[in-house]
């Protein structure tokens, strides 16, 4: 279960998730797109096209295949897939372990959904529908949400329940906005929500059926406008990586010259630790993330040579503030109070 | 015998003390009652696996009782009406009373005949996570001092239970069940990160806190070691003397 906590305008957000599921396409596997602000055909033909030139096309078709044959365990969950994209500047058509490259500028051609299979679910669609669901005192939105997926999972197979299905493939969720008010939850809008509990009851309800099938989830929360910080304590409890995008829109490290480059910075939280004592952990904590014309590339920062002649008290006050946040790592490893890393 | 282990984590994880209190009361002999409520049975397997254990067959001969909190919780809402007579443990999540899930803990560590297992261990991983469920601080309190009751007192077994907490943590249920499991535990392992910051070598800091006795005022016996986890076990050494350092 990934979750992504969303960036102030959801831009980066959005892209994280388009992302996501156009993986699945091009791995062929299933999609399961929900929504309360877009419909879920709109979010599919805005997906990125994908970024080929003929012989990488054959090494990744090699490359996919190996990796769905490494994946056909008991439960499924996603890892951080964007450690494998170059930190530094490199062409897309370097070796890489597995994973698609994406061009933005294009969206991806309705042909290459043909031999995917994709569910949707849109919340005022689905209210609509069905009245009032009850479910452990749980809001309704999400009630339908889970019981939409219970029944995909179980009806395509995805949880072991067709042993005559030969070939195992893997559903990829996709939740946008989880916890926003379009989903009928009011943690966003108030301090002493009416039921502080739904949210972190949906997660575990899900996490128990991405753990009983062969299935990743991506989730995106509008944690900026959550009031009560507890819940996003506890949402980051019940996944398993914890994304945290930071984008500089509007802020005052738009015009910091240490961030000139890039767009936001990139928080890793959480890095799973399953079915083993150790997690795999990079080495850098740092990432910063960028939107260019065609790609959207996740970095490592790079803070520049402090070159100029007259560095002001303030801009030094800057540099320690932003060491403070490059220093502290996920929570999977430890991290420490101060910020004694240079 | 008789003993409250309290596991604590603040910013990192903790769970590699739960790997290790499974496979070391499983070998020791005990009967275990396993409250997993977070991760999969086959997670703990595989580690225990490396450990040393099998925790399949731990449960094919009666030894260890899991409660797979994700599973069961699915069953509940999902699954078709059955008329077992037993609540389902995880019956809180809609009526937010502990008492089945006590019940639960209770049956199962109860020597019935021909148990031939020693002192019997309730293990909760993690307890923070039944606050996310909708139980009320009070509640989990309860539930907790009701299971201390029977295993610590009356079965002469111990408990170890994890829970998350942080000092700038905004979660104030939280904070207040663990301060409270704090003051009532007999011993504590808290586990966190190097003031530092990030080091590949040391994973974190351990306190080990023992309580000499609840009822005197004698200061607590306060031990500290650092710690680094590797894929089958895990190594403790006295601060700053990391292998890596000397």
């Amino acid at each position: 279960l990934l979750s992504t906590e969303e960036d102030k305008y959801g831009v980066y957000s959005n892209l994280l998730f388009k992302y996501f599921l156009a993986e699945g396409v091009l791995c062929g596997h299933d999609l399961f797109v929900a929504s309360a602000k877009e419909t879920p055909d709109n979010i599919l033909k805005e997906l990125p096209g994908p970024l080929l030139d003929d012989t990488y096309r054959n090494e990744l078709r090699e490359e996919a295949t190996a990796v769905k044959s490494e994946d056909f365990q008991d439960s499924m969950k996603i890892a951080w897939r964007y450690e494998n994209l170059p930190k530094m500047e490199a062409s897309p058509t370097s070796s890489t372990k597995f994973g698609h490259y994406y061009d933005i500028s294009k969206t991806m051609s309705p042909e290459l959904f043909q031999s995917i299979k994709w569910h949707s679910f849109f919340l005022p669609e689905e209210l609509s529908l069905e009245p009032k669901l009850k479910m452990c005192n749980m809001n309704c939105g999400y009630a339908r949400l889970l019981q939409s997926i219970q029944r995909i999972i179980y009806q395509e197979g995805f949880d072991g329940s067709l042993p005559q299905k030969k070939q195992k493939n893997i559903l990829r969720i996709g939740i946008q906005s989880l916890g926003s008010m379009l989903w009928g939850d009011d943690i966003c809008s108030t301090d002493t929500p009416k039921d502080i509990h739904s949210l972190t009851k949906f997660l575990y309800v899900l996490r128990g059926l991405l753990r009983k099938s062969l299935s990743a989830c991506i989730i995106t929360v509008p944690a900026h406008l959550v009031q009560n910080k507890a819940i996003m304590e506890r949402v980051t409890n019940l996944s398993d990586v914890v994304v945290g995008l930071e984008s500089f829109i509007g802020s005052e490290r738009e015009t910091n010259p240490l961030y000139k480059d890039y767009h936001g910075l990139l928080h890793v939280h959480q890095i799973p630790r399953l079915n083993s004592l150790i997690c795999d952990v990079s080495d850098t904590k740092d990432l910063a993330f960028r939107l260019k014309r065609k790609q959207f590339t996740i970095e490592r920062l790079h803070l520049p040579p402090d070159l100029s002649d007259t560095v002001s008290r303030s801009s030094k006050q800057d540099l320690a503030e932003s060491a403070k946040l490059l220093s502290s790592g996920c929570g999977a490893m430890a991290i420490g109070k101060k910020h004694l890393d240079f | 015998q008789g003993k409250f282990t309290l596991l604590r984590d603040t910013r990192t994880d903790g769970s590699f003390l739960v790997h290790h209190f499974l496979s070391f009361y499983l070998r020791a002999g005990c009967k275990v009652c396993f409250v997993a409520l977070l991760q999969s049975f086959s997670h703990y397997n595989i580690v225990a696996q490396k450990l040393g254990v099998s925790l399949t067959a731990a449960k094919e001969r009666g030894q260890l009782v899991f409660l797979e909190g994700l599973k069961s919780c699915l069953d509940l809402l999902f699954g078709e009406e059955e008329q077992s007579g037993q609540p389902s443990p995880l019956q809180f999540i809609s009526t937010s009373n502990l008492r089945a899930l006590f019940d639960f803990v209770r049956t199962s560590l109860t020597p019935t005949d021909g148990d031939s297992w020693k002192a019997p261990v309730l293990l909760v991983d993690d307890l923070s996570v039944l606050l996310s469920l909708g139980a009320t601080p009070v509640a989990v309190l309860d539930f907790i001092h009701y299971c201390r009751v029977v295993v610590c007192s009356q079965l002469k077994g111990n408990i170890v239970v994890l829970v998350h907490s942080s000092e700038d943590s905004e979660d104030e249920e939280n904070e207040l069940v663990v301060n409270s499991m704090c003051h009532h535990s007999d011993l504590i392992l808290w586990v966190e990160g190097l003031a530092t910051g990030f080091c590949k070598d040391v994973h974190g800091e351990i306190k080990i806190i023992k309580r000499v006795s609840l009822e005197s005022t004698e200061q607590d016996l306060v031990q500290i070691y650092q710690y680094k986890i590797q894929d089958k076990n895990v190594t403790f050494f006295a601060r700053g003397l990391s292998a890596a350092v000397l």
